[in-house]
């Protein structure tokens, strides 16, 4: 049960090695978490993650979880919550692929639409539906600036996120006053391993200053969560800038 | 017609969010209305695996009164007197009775509520399960002292009357159990006999902390009602100013010839409500502070025999409705906490702390509580009591409560349950070292956990 300061005591994250996430429990463990599930595909990172949490205090388990197949999504996540009430669920797993070599090969881009938005979906559904029975719970979605309008350098990875990003936002509408709380999260070009080698985007950022506002952001029910949070602003214009020059910008 | 809803006329569940006092975290449950004790135990058995918990009138802070998921059995509507004698002041009240509602039939007969917290909006269900206690707990103790049996609806469905003498374990694992055990149908309860309905309050303002700890211990032996309120935002030689009021119920001797006609008069009723518009930062440390020395200013330093209401003594703030929307929208937590006489310094320590903190705590009280009951989870013992009032946007409050939890964790201290939103389930069992007992008991007569709260399952309780 989350308490009166907002502080969780449970978390789930689908996608257990996200760097994001991990710090996002870092900070919550600190607080209060107690019940930290890492569920992904089983690997020794994912081991070594569950670990790193285990020595901070926390319970630990690892479930083996793949996005890319929705078929299991329904069972996994029951499986874990029928072990007790989880206060925050976070959907953090995806894939960025390589715009460059995807468009050459139309099976690599659909894999990346499967994970991102395919099996968002089907996760999303299945943790909101056993948030709705426990009456309360955040499902906090991490999607990116790359959703808010499509650009020719990742319009493959930003149309998934903005399928994904879309689908939280409705989600979010859908389950108002059933007790469930769902976030959008919309970082910025982020420093991680799936970044690596790129250069440093504008307003690069880094996985602990997400995980900062993903923790402010649940703590006061938002429902949308940009960092770092200028780029709220920076795409309130992007926006609306025609398409032409759109097209020419160096983004 | 019948005197009652039939048999086949069952009331509907509503979805509905629910959350205390404080109006912190929220959570969604399908809640219950039920008339009659019949459908009390109708709706135990629609419960599904998400349990059940009563709900009296929402006064508890946190979230012992919600319950996520599952079933809420709003017992207002089970508000019926059931027996009264006039001779000896034994009521039987249905759990749904309020405080209020005793007071006003029963002080023209001359009789007051045992014991009343400081709000008189609450049921004797919430009374029970809290194990409530006001300004006479070192005189009288909690509420579950005044108790003399109660009907209680098991989880197997079965109703069991019971008493301190005939099943120690139940009643004492029930009161002050937070409605773990089972659903309290009606309680018999003894009251205070009572000449008139004014009390003849004496009040004197203290300059600092050790003034009036000085003063307090002296007043426990000499009045049934003492209290002190605390202007926790003063600093340096101020620390701890406070106004002490001591009373005691008027004799009919002590009244004014024109007020000796009609003696027992009670007027309750309330004067406004807070409109639900009020921005959460309103109160801070500076409106607070503002606040706190009005009322420390307004106080007499030293008034003797001032004849006051019911309402005015006991229940200041019934007088506003709704009075938690002034805190606005993000609410706010009450924190209250106990330790021994012997550890004053813990006390001292706290106050600084929270002085030192500049969190804007508006009602601070301070109180001496006598010998505690029996009650597994009853929160009262010997000591010094501070409750505080904090809106939850206050920077810096997870660390500040964090720290008092220690202080009071290592001076053998403990939270008041009904006040709890927030605690560390880790620190429950130090600071309820007979926690595992009760869970004993309740693993009795309710293995399977029928009967669970959004608070049981944050602090593990059952």
């Amino acid at each position: 049960m989350k308490d009166a300061l907002g502080a969780p005591q449970s978390l789930l994250i689908l996608g257990g090695t996200s760097e994001i996430a991990l710090h996002t429990a870092r900070k919550l463990v600190d607080e209060r978490v107690r019940r930290v599930v890492l569920a992904g595909r089983p690997s020794d990172a994912l081991d070594k993650a569950a670990e790193g949490l285990r020595r901070q205090g926390a319970n630990v388990e690892v479930v083996a979880f793949d996005a890319a197949e929705p078929d299991t999504h329904e069972k996994v996540i029951e499986g874990v919550f029928a072990e007790g009430d989880i206060d925050v669920v976070l959907l953090a797993f995806g894939v960025l692929g390589d715009q460059e070599s995807d468009e050459q090969d139309p099976v690599a881009a659909a894999k990346v639409a499967q994970v991102n938005y395919v099996g968002g979906v089907s996760a999303g559904l299945a943790s909101v539906k056993a948030l709705r029975r426990q009456g309360h719970g955040s499902l906090a979605v991490i999607s990116s600036v790359a959703a808010e309008r499509a650009r020719k350098a990742n319009f493959i990875y930003g149309s998934s996120k903005a399928g994904l990003d879309a689908f939280a936002q409705g989600l979010a509408d859908k389950v108002h006053g059933t007790g469930v709380h769902v976030m959008v999260v919309r970082p910025g070009f982020v420093k991680t391993k799936m970044t690596e080698g790129m250069p440093d985007g504008p307003m690069a950022t880094t996985p602990d200053v997400v995980a900062d506002g993903i923790v402010k952001g649940l703590r006061k029910r938002a429902t949308t969560v940009w960092v770092p949070g200028q780029l709220r602003y920076v795409f309130s214009v992007l926006r609306h800038v025609p398409r032409p020059i759109f097209r020419k910008l160096p983004i | 017609m019948s005197d009652g809803p039939s048999a086949d006329f069952f009331p509907a569940t509503r979805r509905t969010s629910l959350s205390g006092w404080g109006r912190t975290a929220p959570t969604v449950a399908d809640v219950v209305t039920p008339m009659t004790r019949e459908q009390v135990a109708g709706a135990l058995q629609r419960r599904s695996e998400r349990g059940v918990i009563a709900r009296g009138l929402g006064r508890s802070y946190g979230d012992p009164a919600q319950n996520g998921g599952g079933l809420v059995l709003d017992m207002t509507a089970l508000n019926r007197v059931l027996d009264a004698d006039l001779e000896q002041g034994i009521v039987t009240a249905e759990a749904g009775v309020s405080l209020d509602r005793l007071i006003e039939l029963f002080v023209p007969f001359g009789f007051f509520v045992p014991v009343t917290p400081g709000t008189r909006q609450v049921t004797v269900g919430g009374a029970i399960g809290a194990d409530v206690h006001g300004k006479n707990h070192h005189a009288d103790g909690s509420f579950c002292d005044h108790v003399l049996s109660m009907d209680l609806l098991l989880a197997d469905g079965t109703v069991r009357t019971v008493t301190p003498e005939d099943d120690p374990d139940l009643f004492w694992a029930t009161a002050g159990g937070m409605g773990l055990t089972g659903i309290v149908l009606s309680a018999v309860i003894r009251m205070t006999p009572i000449e008139t309905s004014l009390v003849s309050v004496d009040t004197d303002r203290a300059r600092n902390l050790d003034e009036i700890m000085a003063m307090m211990a002296e007043t426990d032996a000499k009045y049934r009602y003492t209290v002190a309120w605390l202007d926790c935002l003063a600093k340096g030689r101020n620390l701890g100013r406070s106004v002490l009021t001591c009373g005691e119920f008027a004799r009919l001797d002590d009244l004014p010839a024109k007020k000796r006609a009609n003696p027992l008069r009670f007027k309750g009723g309330t004067l406004l409500t807070v409109p639900d518009v009020v921005p959460g930062r309103l109160p801070n440390k500076f409106t607070m502070g503002l606040f706190n020395e009005m009322w420390y200013r307004k106080a007499p330093q030293h008034k003797v025999g001032q004849l006051q209401s019911i309402s005015a003594f006991f229940h200041p703030l019934d007088a506003v409705q709704e009075w938690n929307r002034a805190y606005g929208k993000t609410g706010f937590l009450q924190y209250q906490f106990v330790v021994p006489f012997e550890r004053e310094d813990a006390l001292r320590k706290a106050v600084e702390k929270i002085s030192a903190a500049g969190a804007p705590s508006s009602l601070t009280v301070l109180k001496r509580f006598g010998p505690g009951n029996n009650g597994y989870l009853s929160f009262p013992k010997p000591g010094w009591t501070l409750t505080l009032d904090f809106p939850t946007n206050t920077p810096g409050l997870a660390r500040l409560l964090r720290e008092l939890d220690e202080l009071v964790l290592s001076n053998d201290g403990r939270l008041y349950l009904a006040k709890d939103s927030r605690m560390d389930p880790a620190d429950m069992d130090r600071m309820y070292p007979r926690l595992e007992e009760f869970r004993t008991v309740r693993a009795k007569v309710d293995p399977d956990g029928v009967f669970v709260s959004d608070q049981a399952r944050r602090l593990g309780l059952a």
